[in-house]
């Protein structure tokens, strides 16, 4: 067991590598639901072999880039309330028409951040417990989305591990997580533990299990 | 005699608001948020109101101004927090108002089965965690689902793009949102429109919001932009 400090602290992807591997495993023809933040950067990276189709909670469907200055338009907007643009073949619905989307298994990826994923699947990433509760779209994402992607740093700004045999913040969903993508691997979330899809090739094996709670396998 | 939903005075659009009614508010963010109408209701000085949105106001103007004057008791929606809601974090710092947190979608849903008659509906949303709490579990094919109730509100405050005389609205891209449903499940659905279209619409294909939904509408031309009224220090009254 490396007992993991400030000093030890290995360096894996960067996020910008993070995001291209997520884009890398959305396939041709896919609805995807981007989350605030970390996630957003996924859409940078998708190659020109393929079309994927964006959704915003707040009923837009074809969810293009940020305008330019002079082309913003206050009344177009994504679920972070940041303007945004619209593509050839989008369409604007409302919001129990948008969330149908989502909650009626319609979206096929969603990518989220996190603060802890468990073992089996559990994750929290709405609530540290404390301040204004807010909880957005997250648990409708986590319930509906076909598979649920996580992007997040393996561990805590501390260095403690976020991915863990049981969440201590709330939760956002029960057993929703498919598969997490960190700066230290790829990993699937599976009956017998995390296993391995992808590891950074500066960071051991055995390092990886020392810094994730719960198994590790490959 | 025709009908005629068209009101030129604010004070006759907000006249039957009363002290302790429930009030859904449409927009996501800015986007389709009536702030003339709610700067209408901090006029009309009802208080003690529950407030249906999806937010809970940003700087100290439109709803965030309404909280601000302490009209509002609790507020009912999924995302609280905003970059200058500080009215309702005041008050809610302060254990001064009420809040019921409800994942968006569950949010959207409730309204939605109000204006359709519908009681209450089951959901995966939000089980397993601190928000099922309290609500009762079925399970469906295996599967574990909450129940959810309607969300029903007295008056409804809507900002449309384009209104007719009917009532027949139609909204600009992403400020639809929330309107269309709550404009459903309020008994009295009160609409500000940027542009008000006689006699009727010409394309009944247009219409997003049937006439029927909506009792009362006011033309407000150019309405406030919350993000440049906030960079430029707008507050109300």
């Amino acid at each position: 067991m490396i007992n993991i400090n400030s000093n030890n602290i290995l360096k894996g992807w960067d996020r910008n590598t993070i995001a291209e591997k997520i884009a890398n495993d959305l396939p041709h023809g896919s609805y995807v639901n981007l989350g605030i933040g970390m996630p957003e950067l996924v859409s940078q990276y998708i190659k020109d072999d393929r079309e994927i189709i964006y959704h915003s909670e707040n009923g837009l469907l074809g969810m293009g880039p940020s305008p330019n200055e002079n082309e913003i338009d206050y009344d177009l907007i994504n679920a972070g309330k940041k303007p945004v643009t619209i593509l050839p073949g989008g369409s604007f619905c409302h919001h129990a028409d948008s969330f149908s989307m989502i909650r009626g298994g319609h979206i096929d990826y969603c990518v989220l951040g996190a603060m802890e994923i468990s073992i089996k699947g559990d994750l929290a990433n709405w609530s540290t417990g404390k301040g204004i509760p807010a909880v957005g779209g997250a648990m409708d994402l986590v319930a509906g989305a076909k598979n649920v992607f996580v992007m997040t740093q393996h561990l805590t700004k501390e260095g403690k591990p976020k991915l863990v045999n049981e969440c201590s913040l709330p939760l956002t969903g029960a057993s929703v997580v498919s598969r997490v993508y960190t700066d230290y691997a790829v990993l699937d979330i599976t009956d017998n533990g995390f296993k391995v899809i992808k590891i950074a090739d500066d960071i051991p094996f055995e390092y990886l299990q020392s810094v994730t709670e719960g198994k590790v396998y490959q | 005699m025709e009908i005629n939903k068209v009101k030129e005075k604010m004070t006759d659009l907000l006249s039957d608001v009363f002290d302790g009614a429930t009030i859904m508010v449409g927009g996501f963010g800015e986007a389709g948020s009536p702030i003339e109408l709610l700067h209408g209701l901090i006029d009309h000085g009802a208080k003690n109101l529950t407030i249906i949105a999806n937010n809970a106001g940003n700087g100290n103007i439109g709803l965030g101004a309404l909280i601000g004057q302490k009209q509002v008791k609790k507020v009912i929606c999924s995302f609280p927090r905003s970059p200058k809601g500080i009215t309702f974090a005041e008050q809610y710092n302060k254990g001064e108002i009420e809040l019921e947190v409800v994942p968006q979608g569950t949010l959207a849903e409730r309204i939605r089965a109000a204006g359709s008659g519908i009681p209450g509906f089951y959901t995966a949303t939000a089980v397993g965690t601190p928000l099922a709490e309290g609500k009762e579990e079925k399970i469906f094919n295996g599967k574990k689902y909450i129940l959810e109730e309607a969300l029903h509100a007295d008056f409804a405050l809507i900002k449309a793009e384009v209104s007719d005389r009917y009532g027949n609205l139609f909204y600009n891209k992403t400020a639809r949102n929330f309107n269309p449903i709550m404009s459903m499940a309020a008994k009295n659905t009160l609409v500000q429109a940027k542009k008000i279209v006689q006699p009727n619409f010409t394309n009944p294909e247009h219409v997003i919001t049937p006439g029927i939904f909506v009792q009362k509408v006011i033309e407000i031309k150019e309405p406030i932009i919350e993000t440049i009224a906030i960079e430029e220090g707008l507050t109300y009254p």
